[in-house]
């Protein structure tokens, strides 16, 4: 049985709207070993920020549990969730809207440790804030600088130092490279990378960018219209995917090189539909190539169609 | 002449600056460009590179003050940009010169349907009457893959994709001769792209309109370009064709860029990236802007600023390190 640290079942969240239930997260189940990092891919509004932060209680599931080291965190009491948020942290995408303005790197760095009563002695939390900016490169020149003197690279380091200041066993990372500019991003990711080999971080890793999930990632999960349609280990996904959605986004990659021989490129048709009161079908349907009666009568479930691959997809025996 | 014809646009030595209070930024440090007929030019680079205010300068859209623009040549199909009035450049905004903007979210007006934003170019550069425009307008939504029936809705009812294609409908409808597309699906997902991307090369091709995309996307720039051009603190540091500077790299940032990019197809690779930031734009460095940050940077290279040199066909690059006659850059070694 392998070590998972966290293990998501049946999440739901659903946001009352104007025009009906948006089934912004539906059903999603899956489970995380220790010390490895899921990426969570999908387009915009197929629900992976908002897995991300239902996973963690930013906002309060509509259903489902989240089995955090054997315990269920959805049914935690607020005081209960607080403590145990020291071991779950998040870092945001946007690097200049998450960090306040008024507040110096060493002050914005802090505030995780004193909210928390981690340390108590001023001496004691300069230091830890001085090793924290080391561990994630920021120069001790900058302890008193402002978010507005720093471009978006030292921002998120401030926002993942943030995060370590905890000591935290798990760390969902929203787009955390995604502001960024390559040479940045680059740094950016070798940093998350060296911190989860150091202190064997177990890591959600969202993003829209496969490159860099195929980089960073042990294991995907592709999202569609909130739901899970695939989820295998990288290198599985990349070589064998299997869901027409998942073999399309792979195919839509723009690769950086010239003379070779590009796959195919599957255009899909439409745009994703709305996810408010969706109909019993499958939700790719109506983009889907491949689409028959069976994909309209019913939402396929998710199938185990070989070790550690699953697929949602009525027509999966087609594809492999 | 007929070089000359076949040249849609000619930049010789543009500089822009901005100057403002305290500091001048400089955003363009001597760019040159050309492109022929039918061609697609990438313009790549990171943040504050210098692509967008080149793009914008072309159309003359820098606003003055704060921006200073100079030029040796600025000439669009043979036409002397630099030194036009503006009712003059008004015309040519539109029916010469097209540009997409990155955000499709903001460029369109959100009280005018989308015909009626399609049809009020073609009704002030190509003189139809009010009822020609909106059938020319139906018909470019139809082109761009729009049923024509949803001309009479706003902005506000189409999705991100629907109003990028919307825009390249605005922008093509009088048929430009060159398409500046300033990151034209950055905002958008990967599977949109793909689709806007291919819809983007398919009119290219069927009305020959020249192209300048820029984006900080090499990937794009492999799939849609024929010639690359790469920007580096307002400098174009590297171009050539694409098996020139992408098969046999010669600058060292162009080099950077591409070790910082996770490789698709070899994912234990470790990134590289390249070490520090961009230079401030108001205080830049003597000699070469990339200097601080090249791993193969000397003397030399802290003091004189590089020249764009010829590389054999039609690849320059501007690099000191290549005096020495024996220097090669890592990546250029693996190529052979």
């Amino acid at each position: 049985m392998a070590d998972n640290i966290l293990e998501v079942k049946h999440l739901k969240k659903y946001f009352k709207t104007a025009r009906g239930l948006l089934h912004a997260v539906d059903d999603v189940s899956f489970t995380i070993e220790k010390g490895k990092t899921l990426g969570i891919v999908g387009e915009s509004g197929c629900g992976k920020s908002t897995t991300g932060r239902a996973i963690l209680r930013l906002i309060e599931p509509t259903d489902g549990q989240v089995i955090f080291e054997g315990k269920d965190i959805t049914a935690l009491s607020g005081a209960q969730m607080r403590a145990m948020r020291r071991d779950m942290q998040i870092i945001f995408q946007d690097p200049f809207s998450s960090l306040d303005p008024k507040k110096t790197v060493s002050q914005t760095i802090a505030e995780p440790i004193i909210e928390n009563k981690i340390l108590k002695d001023k001496a004691a939390i300069d230091a830890k804030v001085r090793e924290l900016m080391k561990t994630v490169g920021l120069a001790e020149r900058l302890v008193n600088t402002y978010p507005h003197e720093l471009d978006g690279g030292r921002r998120q380091r401030i926002g993942i130092a943030r995060a370590l200041a905890m000591e935290p066993k798990f760390i969902v990372c929203d787009e955390p490279v995604s502001a960024l500019d390559v040479s940045i991003q680059a740094q950016i990711l070798n940093l998350l990378q060296e911190l989860k080999e150091q202190m064997g971080l177990t890591f959600i890793f969202i993003t829209h960018d496969l490159s860099v999930v195929n980089h960073f990632a042990d294991e995907i999960a592709v999202m569609y219209l909130g739901q899970l349609i695939e989820k295998a280990p990288t290198e599985e996904l990349f070589d064998h995917p299997v869901h027409p959605y998942t073999r399309a986004l792979l195919s839509a990659i723009p690769i950086p090189e010239v003379g070779i021989d590009r796959p195919e490129r599957i255009l899909l048709r439409g745009e994703i539909s709305s996810p408010i009161d969706p109909p019993n079908e499958c939700r790719f349907a109506k983009r889907c190539n491949y689409t028959c009666e069976k994909c309209h009568a019913s939402c396929p479930e998710l199938v185990e169609i070989s070790p550690g691959h699953f697929v949602s997809c009525h027509l999966w025996k087609d594809f492999i | 002449m007929a070089v000359e014809k076949d040249t849609v646009l000619e930049v010789e030595n543009l500089n822009v600056k901005f100057v403002l209070e305290e500091e001048t930024v400089e955003a363009v440090n001597g760019v040159s460009l050309h492109i022929k007929k039918g061609e697609t030019l990438g313009l790549v680079g990171e943040t504050g590179a210098g692509k967008t205010t080149t793009a914008l300068s072309i159309l003359r859209l820098i606003d003055s003050p704060p921006g200073e623009l100079t030029c040796d040549k600025l000439e669009v199909c043979g036409k002397d940009v630099l030194h036009m009035t503006t009712p003059e450049l008004e015309h040519i905004r539109g029916s010469l010169v097209s540009m997409i903007f990155q955000d499709p979210m903001t460029s369109l007006n959100p009280v005018f349907t989308v015909g009626q934003q399609i049809a009020e170019s073609l009704e002030l550069h190509e003189n139809l009457t009010k009822s020609q425009a909106w059938e020319k307008a139906e018909e470019m939504l139809e082109l761009v893959g729009i049923p024509k029936e949803r001309a009479i809705e706003y902005p506000h009812q189409f999705s991100g994709g629907m109003k990028q294609r919307v825009i390249i409908a605005i922008a093509l409808a009088c048929s430009p001769q060159l398409l500046i597309a300033d990151e034209p699906t950055t905002a958008l997902d990967v599977t949109i792209q793909a689709q806007i991307l291919h819809l983007m090369r398919e009119l290219k091709e069927k009305k020959n309109t020249s192209m300048i995309l820029i984006t900080h996307d090499l990937g794009i720039v492999a799939e849609t370009c024929d010639r690359v051009a790469v920007m580096y603190a307002g400098k174009i540091i590297e171009e050539g064709n694409l098996d020139e500077v992408f098969n046999h790299t010669i600058h060292p940032y162009t080099e950077g860029l591409f070790n910082s990019l996770p490789n698709i197809k070899n994912r234990r690779s470790k990134l590289q990236p390249i070490h520090g930031l961009m230079p401030d734009p108001t205080n830049l460095p003597k000699g070469c802007a990339f200097a601080p940050r090249c791993n193969y940077a000397t003397d030399a290279c802290r003091e004189r600023s590089p020249q764009m040199t010829e590389f054999g066909g039609t690849h320059r690059a501007a690099c000191l390190a290549y005096e020495n006659p024996g220097f090669h850059i890592e990546r250029g070694k693996k190529n052979g």
